[in-house]
């Protein structure tokens, strides 16, 4: 006589029996699974080929060649990379601008009067058109023989300025350009901020008289702190990634002058100068260096808010 | 409030505030409104030398008119829909899963997988830029939408997932814990429980990205060359080659190339200010 015996369903055998008992742990995984894959392959990948490809001369097409440290010392004697170093740290630096720029306008705004919404909204504007438009308003408005900024400076009688044909002024024109869309975005953070502005604090802070600049500085800044972190990063952001409105207003122009890395690393790699992949993707890891500083920074910040409850 | 609401001060400080506001406003989008002021010019007013006075004729048909029909204008436009739209679907949905993933679950190296979607999201676009178009090549996606497309969406997959998780973290826990007791699969507790809940982020973020992607410059350089597949930043620069010192034609379609983000930040404001400021407040 035969038993029939039942096959054994042992419980690490694979089935739907296992995957019931590690849903928990399988779930997870299936729901990470594609968006991880995407990003490893075509962010956190590239970032350590880059890394791989700095230590090498490749034109992009035929073989590399393993060169060492070669790129990085080319790096440390050209002056076109030291230029556009510096014009990073005008762009960091002035690009900051917005935050007060931003929070100004919105102190301006932050009424309730009639049509104030549309304002508002108007306001904002810059911020929702391309770079390159606002790079092509800029180089408009700066044109010498009849952009506004010229007709405006002759109405008052000074003479005309070639803002982005002077290698003195131009990286500043852009810098300028530039903050017209950033401030907008700074200025919309600020008034969702203001909006939740705790109103007793301020009632008791005005009872016991404190005023405009004492309230703003002491009251009101500090409850808008979540804002002026979120405006700090974008803008940082902004200013090391800055690249069209150079490619559009000057290509790197007049004599290189409004280079920064992000264009020079371009220029280097992809444009008619010739395919230098290694020497770019040095520049580019120069570039990344300097974010890692604030990519730290920033995650530092957000891990210690994680950890309070 | 602060400022101090103006309705508490004297009618005159009132009445001044409500003329200043236009004004101001007036002067920030000066250099905007001068380019939409050149675009209904006609060009025989810029070779005259007349650039500020008032437009011998009025033209803005004639100008829009050749835009849109006499030039690769409406091929751009159409290229950036067809990059941006599934980008849109791409992005959000990845990231609907991992946001979920990520917020719901324990698990070790949540924390760190979490942090390297916002890492990612903050490099510096040029150090992917060898690496991804080299790929793109590979792939045989170089100077294809699609090839671009697939960047994005990885791209921002980073950032839509940062936004996704925080998201469904402040969502109540009880509904997920609730339908775990009853025993329903996680996959429908996705699907049925929280992406419902999900909508107002999706919103937010479908606008947000369109905007982002619609304005993108350097990737539309680097993986795209010809008017077969470059969306309208990248034509653009094309056009004005083409029509160069014809200011009124180069006004138009820079208008033209900037409107439709504009439209949808107008019809969409509230879910655009509220991805945008997202986090803003505490």
């Amino acid at each position: 006589m035969t038993t029939a015996t039942l096959p054994d369903t042992h419980a690490d055998e694979g089935g739907p029996g296992w995957v019931r008992r590690n849903r928990m742990r399988l779930a997870p995984l299936m729901f990470l699974a594609p968006g991880v894959l995407f990003f490893l392959v075509y962010v956190i990948f590239p970032v350590l080929e880059s890394f791989q490809i700095s230590f090498y001369r490749w034109d992009g097409l035929g073989a590399r060649e393993f060169i060492g440290l070669e790129n990085y010392r080319e790096l440390s004697t050209d002056p076109a990379f030291e230029v556009s170093l510096v014009n990073n740290l005008k762009w960091l630096l002035l690009y900051l601008l917005a935050i007060p720029g931003g929070l100004f306008i919105a102190l301006f705004l932050n009424q309730t009067v009639t049509g104030i919404r549309i304002y508002k909204s108007l306001f904002f504007f810059p911020f929702v058109i391309s770079q390159v438009v606002v790079g092509l308003v800029f180089t408009w408005f700066y044109d010498p023989t009849f952009g506004l900024l010229n007709v405006t400076l002759e109405a008052i009688g000074l003479g005309p300025v070639n803002v982005l044909g002077d290698p003195r002024l131009a990286t500043y024109g852009i810098i300028a350009a530039g903050l017209w869309p950033q401030i907008a975005y700074c200025m919309i953070l600020y008034l969702t901020g203001l909006n939740a502005v705790d109103p007793e604090q301020v009632e008791a802070a005005r009872l016991d008289g404190a005023k405009r600049w004492r309230m703003l500085w002491f009251v009101i800044l500090p409850q808008l702190r979540p804002a002026t972190f979120i405006a700090f990063v974008v803008t940082i952001i902004g200013a090391l990634r800055s690249f069209d409105l150079i490619s559009i207003m000057t290509n790197g122009g007049p004599f290189g002058s409004t280079r920064v890395l992000s264009f020079y690393m371009f220029e280097k790699a992809l444009s008619e100068y010739g395919f230098r992949m290694g020497y770019g993707a040095a520049i580019a890891v120069v570039l990344f260096m300097i974010m890692l500083l604030f990519i730290g920074y920033f995650l530092w910040s957000m891990w210690r808010q994680e950890r309070m409850p | 409030m602060f400022p101090r609401p103006i309705q508490q001060s004297s009618r005159g400080a009132q009445t001044t505030y409500q003329s200043l506001i236009p004004v101001v406003l007036l002067l920030w989008l000066a250099p905007l409104l001068a380019v939409a002021f050149f675009s209904i010019k006609p060009g025989a007013d810029f070779t005259a030398g007349n650039y500020w006075g008032m437009p011998s004729s009025f033209e803005g048909a004639e100008n829009y008119g050749k835009v849109f029909f006499e030039s690769d204008m409406p091929r751009y436009l159409l290229n950036s829909v067809l990059i941006t739209v599934p980008t849109v679907l791409g992005a959000v949905a990845l990231s609907c899963m991992t946001g979920f993933a990520l917020g719901v679950y324990k698990f070790r190296g949540n924390l760190w997988i979490f942090f390297m979607f916002v890492a990612g999201n903050f490099v510096p676009f040029q150090i992917l830029m060898v690496p991804v178009r080299d790929l793109t090549l590979e792939l045989g996606l170089y100077n294809t939408k699609m090839g671009l497309v697939l960047f994005h969406v990885a791209f921002q997959t980073g950032f839509c997932t940062l936004f996704m998780r925080n998201f469904i973290r402040a969502l109540p826990r009880e509904l997920i814990e609730a339908a775990r007791v009853e025993g329903v699969a996680e996959w429908r507790i996705f699907w049925f429980v929280v992406l419902p809940l999900m909508r107002p982020a999706i919103a937010a973020l479908s606008v947000l990205v369109f905007t982002f992607i619609w304005n993108d410059y350097f990737w539309a350089v680097v993986l795209t060359q010809g008017a077969e597949s470059q969306p309208v930043t990248a034509g653009i620069t094309s056009f004005n080659a083409q029509y160069r010192a014809s200011y009124h034609l180069m006004s138009a379609g820079s208008i033209v190339a900037a409107l439709p983000p504009v439209a949808m930040f107008f019809l969409m404001q509230r879910h655009f200010i509220a991805g945008l400021t997202l986090g803003a407040v505490k």
